[in-house]
């Protein structure tokens, strides 16, 4: 496939995986901001974005569970290519050559790299601890079914898996930025060939290779 | 209630010192239940009913002389009967009534973990009170709260409990309930003077053969506005529940203490990080001999 420009793109993401990962992002954006307006008084403020205090109460686990549902669906899309494989773990202990972009220095990497992989699981594991903990603090409709011990403790799970979460998505977030290349994978749904090359190659070979045997005509 | 009262010690979800120019002479202020004096009357929950334009719905009878059967946004106080036949005085049975209702904590869980600004104030006289139109229906202060008294309305969804009427102490009245109990059993006043009067009472039950008899004034919650005299000091659990050590749980103190504070920091440490990396280590970019390598193992492999 190529781009506008004529150069060569490769497809990383469709546009239904694309869809799919901006609504769950534009989710996660207003439960976040809603979230942190309950977080702390300093954050209050934000609930105006909502139309109020009580307002952003009803609209704040309504956005939650459309997230988790969306990012069910993304889970299972991506899930398969998330698994940690031997390589993963030496890319991991070399993380001193990742953030000092030493590249070549690494084990060559599928279509996710470690980072990405733990970043999925540490979201996988945030998103149950939220949805749960959430259904539990929902005082309209379901507090009232759960003893107050367990409505307790619900309510610092969530707030734990919202601060790990708000830390990760900042950290992929800025991963997208640090990685130039990265943005147009989930705005066009390509990637060029050397963006492949450079950052997953063992992917890149596998995609060339599964592309070429399959159209030997261009 | 809504007062502009300018004697405000606390206030939700506030890090900014509150209203607070006023500071009432005569300091804080305390309800004295006496369960010892109590006939199980009820007027003062009507007294409740009555000053605060309260009607609940007509429940079910579920058996006992309780009604309704607990506290409702409509119902802020309501007598709790339990039967207690007590095994030292060969099972005779007591007939042990509370007035049950806020407590209004000298160290309020409610007003801890509520995230609204000003949903929740405490008064300089120590009555904790709800301002309904600042509350966000969340819910949180149920959990907050050690003795299971907030409760949230179905039709406006605020959280609502006893007042202590703090509009009548506020003009220097005493609360409704107060003023309708026939027994003497509910006094109001300084918090002072009403220790001294359940000193009294508790030497004079001791004398006639209470030897527990004691004053109810949890000090895991810094002491409460609303006291007991209980005939039975040492177990406040035979008065449906009362709590012997009530105190905010150590979960809303972690959900609510230093660690928000902390981890905004760590929130906005962890941009801060990324915006560190960009300028020091830097962007990561393709080259062009990346694409080329890149053509080359296409062309390698076709």
């Amino acid at each position: 496939m190529s781009d506008p420009e004529g150069r060569d793109a490769i497809v990383r993401y469709n546009a239904n995986e694309r869809t799919n990962h901006w609504i769950v992002a534009i989710a996660f954006m207003l439960a976040a901001l809603s979230g942190l307006a309950l977080f702390h008084p300093a954050l209050f403020w934000l609930s105006h974005l909502f139309g109020g205090g009580p307002w952003t109460r009803i609209l704040h686990p309504i956005i939650g569970v459309l997230m988790a549902l969306a990012f069910l669906f993304l889970s299972i899309a991506v899930g398969k290519d998330n698994r940690m494989q031997d390589r993963d773990w030496k890319w991991l202990r070399q993380v001193k050559d990742v953030v000092n972009n030493r590249e070549e220095r690494l084990p060559e990497v599928g279509r996710y790299n470690a980072g990405q992989k733990l970043l999925f699981f540490v979201i996988v594991i945030c998103m149950l601890g939220l949805l749960l903990s959430g259904i539990v603090i929902w005082r309209r409709y379901f507090s009232m079914y759960f003893p107050i011990g367990v409505v307790r403790f619900a309510a610092v799970l969530h707030a734990v898996s919202a601060l790990v979460l708000v830390c990760v998505i900042i950290l992929h977030i800025y991963s997208a930025i640090w990685v130039k290349g990265s943005i147009r994978a989930m705005t066009r749904g390509t990637v060029t060939p050397g963006w492949a090359w450079k950052h997953h190659r063992a992917w890149f070979r596998e995609i060339t290779h599964a592309t070429n045997s399959r159209t030997r005509t261009d | 209630m809504a007062l502009q009262s300018l004697d405000i010690v606390r206030r939700s979800a506030t890090t900014t010192p509150p209203p607070g120019v006023r500071e009432p002479s005569v300091g804080p202020v305390a309800k004295l239940i006496d369960t010892t004096k109590c006939i199980g009357c009820k007027a003062c929950q009507v007294a409740c009913m009555e000053w605060n334009d309260l009607r609940d719905e007509i429940g079910t009878n579920v058996g006992s002389y309780q009604n309704p059967a607990d506290l409702t946004e409509h119902s802020w106080t309501l007598m709790r009967f339990a039967e207690y036949e007590n095994p030292q005085r060969n099972g005779e049975l007591e007939w042990l009534i509370r007035k049950d209702g806020c407590m209004h904590c000298e160290d309020p869980g409610c007003l801890k973990a509520c995230p609204a600004p000003g949903a929740i104030v405490q008064y300089a006289n120590g009555i904790v009170d709800f301002h309904e139109e600042h509350c966000i229906g969340c819910g949180y202060c149920i959990p907050g709260c050690p003795f299971d008294i907030p409760r949230i309305s179905k039709r406006d969804h605020k959280a609502y409990k006893c007042t202590l009427c703090s509009d009548r102490v506020a003009v220097g009245r005493e609360p409704a309930c107060i003023k309708a109990c026939p027994t003497g059993a509910l006094v109001f006043g300084t918090k002072e003077d009403m220790k001294h009067h359940a000193a009294e009472r508790i030497e004079d039950l001791k004398s006639r053969g209470f030897e527990h008899a004691g004053l109810y004034d949890p000090p895991g919650v810094g002491g409460t506005h609303v006291m007991y005299v209980l005939h039975h000091a040492d177990q406040p659990e035979l008065y449906n529940d009362l709590p012997a050590d009530p105190h905010i749980s150590a979960m809303v103190g972690v959900w609510k203490g230093v660690s928000k504070p902390i981890s905004l920091a760590v929130m906005l440490l962890t941009a801060f990080v990324g915006f560190l990396h960009y300028i020091r280590v830097g962007r990561n970019e393709v080259s062009e001999l990346d694409e080329r390598a890149a053509a080359r193992e296409a062309e390698r492999k076709s």
